[in-house]
């Protein structure tokens, strides 16, 4: 099978110039010294706009009670691809299941949203939050109520005015 | 007033101490600031904000760099050969940090005790003194990069030998036009003769002042003549395995050079410390008086030192000094860098012949004026302005074209062009 490969030819010999290009170089690069087009954000002072579909830190919803809204189906262990959901479930004595033990470890995390797609009764969440540095790696791993803490929105995995995710 | 009043013994020295600490601390000062306008002006020129986190827009950056720089550990590999290793620095940084006693930065300052020249060190050897200095500073870069025992460091030293050498050559012969032209080599009497000819020696040596720009980049090993340093090839030559102070003392050294350059660019072809278009503050020691220059008859006409001249005249030297600092920046940022042999035929085969020819040329204009009888002013001026004009039209337009430096392919001749494969014109497909 024939592969295209394109070759730039050089120019020919006396047919390129080196003052006028200087000279063109030299008022493009002073165009830009002058007025430089503002790019960069400035990023502790100034916050970066995110995507509603933004999957960052995990928020476990709660109860208007305090209790967290997880019922301990082991849904999202399960496909969780990451592997980094520890979940042991507990009943209580009306039959209830509630979430005994909840980690989540962040590092392993890949972000996927897979477990708020897959939560039946929309306990957990990944939200629209990035700021998530520590100063030691056990910090990581959240706990159910440090994820029961978080207050930051929720990410919109499937946005309602682009359904076809386009 | 008209009379000077010779300094005594005692206050010479004690102003060329103070003069001494002044220049030395403002040059290193620029420097430090000329660091942290090259950043932040690349930035703009790349659309980028440069550092701007320690202090008011950055101000404090070089302040916080030297502290960084004098207390990171210094690094000795393991193989230099150390007493050289540690010279090189302070071979590099020497004569870039003296370079600049000669240069003359404003009018005189009249003090109650007589008048002060407002320069370090007015040596009759000026120029001299200069051009001799600063081609020693490629001994520490040769010594450094000889020292490193690293390839990529040697290979960055002996590229700086070879350019000093090439580029010491066209910067000497465009530095001859200038002296034709003022008949001295004292820098103080340079700016005279341009106050006297009422036209900046760039106008009627506009092809020796290209000249010149172009080697005092080659030089001080600015790009595009950065082939010492050059990161892409050579790690970054013959600093590569300098840290800490050392490492920044290299880079004093070529920014004190770019200070020193500029300043020289605009002492010798931009009237240093004169203001434009304004006689009233051309100042000279004529048989000891100050004089303005000369009437009609050839009589003197004298004139007194202020303070508010020398003022004025600094901001005017300062003025020029720093556009040509930002000169270099803006070249280093525009322009990519030569190829060695692009470098060596630049210096060897096109400045050096032209810029002989060159001087030929205006001393054979200046011979001619002579013999018409034009005396040394306007018209004298306007003449050298209009055959230079015409000169420098020709030289650029000689090295447009890419005659002399291009990335173009040169068909060799006596040499048959390579046949082409069949299955196709070449440079469109390849089968496999
Ligand atoms: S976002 Fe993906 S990887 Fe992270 S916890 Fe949820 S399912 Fe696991
Ligand atoms: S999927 Fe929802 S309800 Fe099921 S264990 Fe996970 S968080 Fe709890």
């Amino acid at each position: 099978m024939a592969i295209s490969v394109k070759v730039m030819r050089r120019p020919e010999a006396g047919r390129t110039s080196y003052m006028r290009a200087t000279l063109k170089g030299m008022s493009l690069t002073f165009r830009h010294m002058v007025r430089p087009t503002k790019v960069t954000l400035e990023y502790p002072e100034e916050q970066p706009e995110l995507s509603p579909r933004w999957r960052g830190t995990h928020r476990m919803e709660v109860h208007a009670d305090g209790r967290p809204k997880c019922v301990a189906c082991g849904l999202c262990p399960t496909v969780c691809p990451a592997n980094c959901i520890r979940l042991v479930g507990g009943e209580d004595d009306q039959g209830n299941r509630y979430p005994i033990v909840y980690e989540i470890d962040e590092f392993r995390c890949i972000f996927c949203g897979m477990c708020q797609e897959v939560c039946p009764v929309e306990a957990i969440h990944v939200g629209q939050h990035f700021e998530n540095a520590e100063y030691g790696r056990d910090r990581f791993v959240y706990d159910l109520d440090r994820l029961m803490e978080q207050d930051h929105p929720t990410t919109l995995l499937w946005d309602p005015s682009d359904p076809r995710s386009e | 007033m008209g009379e000077m009043q010779e300094l005594s013994t005692f206050w010479f020295v004690t102003f060329g101490a103070v003069k001494v600490v002044a220049v030395f601390t403002v040059v290193m000062a620029v420097v430090a600031y000329m660091t942290l306008a090259e950043r932040r002006v690349s930035a703009f020129i790349q659309d980028r904000l440069g550092p701007n986190r320690v202090g008011p827009f950055g101000l404090l950056q070089p302040i916080a760099d030297g502290i960084k720089n004098i207390i990171k550990e210094e690094t000795m590999p393991g193989t230099a050969a150390k007493f050289y290793f540690v010279l090189g620095p302070a071979l590099a940084i020497m004569p870039a940090v003296v370079t600049f006693a000669v240069i003359p930065f404003a009018a005189p300052l009249p003090t109650p005790v007589g008048t002060v020249d407002m320069i370090v060190a007015d040596v009759p050897i000026g120029i001299l003194y200069i051009l001799a200095l600063s081609s020693l500073a490629v001994y520490g870069i040769v010594l450094s990069g000889w020292a490193s025992n690293n390839k990529y460091a040697f290979l960055g030293g002996l590229r700086a030998s070879a350019q000093m050498i090439s580029y010491e050559v066209a910067l000497g012969l465009s530095v001859i036009a200038v002296l034709l032209l003022a008949g001295n080599v004292t820098l103080t009497e340079m700016v005279w003769k341009q106050q006297q000819l009422g036209l900046w020696f760039v106008f009627p040596l506009s092809l020796a002042f290209i000249f010149f720009l172009i080697s005092a980049l080659a030089e001080t090993n600015r790009l595009p003549f950065d082939m010492p340093e050059a990161e892409s090839e050579l790690i970054t030559g013959y600093h590569t395995e300098y840290s800490a102070m050392k490492f920044s003392m290299f880079f004093i050294a070529e920014y004190a050079h770019v200070v020193t350059a500029s300043a020289l660019m605009a002492t010798l072809f931009f009237g240093g410390w004169d203001i434009p278009f304004w006689p009233g503050d051309d100042m000279f020691r004529h048989e000891g008086a100050w004089i303005r220059g000369f009437d009609e008859s050839g009589a003197p006409i004298p004139t007194s030192p202020s303070v508010l001249i020398t003022l004025l005249t600094l901001a005017a030297f300062s003025a020029k000094t720093g556009f040509f600092l930002l000169l270099y920046i803006w070249i280093r940022w525009t322009l990519p860098r030569f190829r060695y042999d692009q470098v060596m035929h630049l210096g060897w085969k096109v400045l050096l012949p032209a810029a002989l020819g060159y001087i030929m040329l205006i001393a054979g204009t200046m011979l001619v004026l002579d013999q018409l009888g034009v005396a040394y002013g306007m018209l004298y001026g306007l003449v050298l302005t209009a055959v230079s004009g015409v000169t420098t039209l020709a030289f650029l337009f000689f090295v447009d074209r890419d005659r002399v430096i291009s990335g173009a392919h040169r068909k060799r001749p006596g040499r048959a062009r390579v046949a082409r494969p069949a299955g196709g014109p070449a440079g469109r497909t390849t089968s496999s």
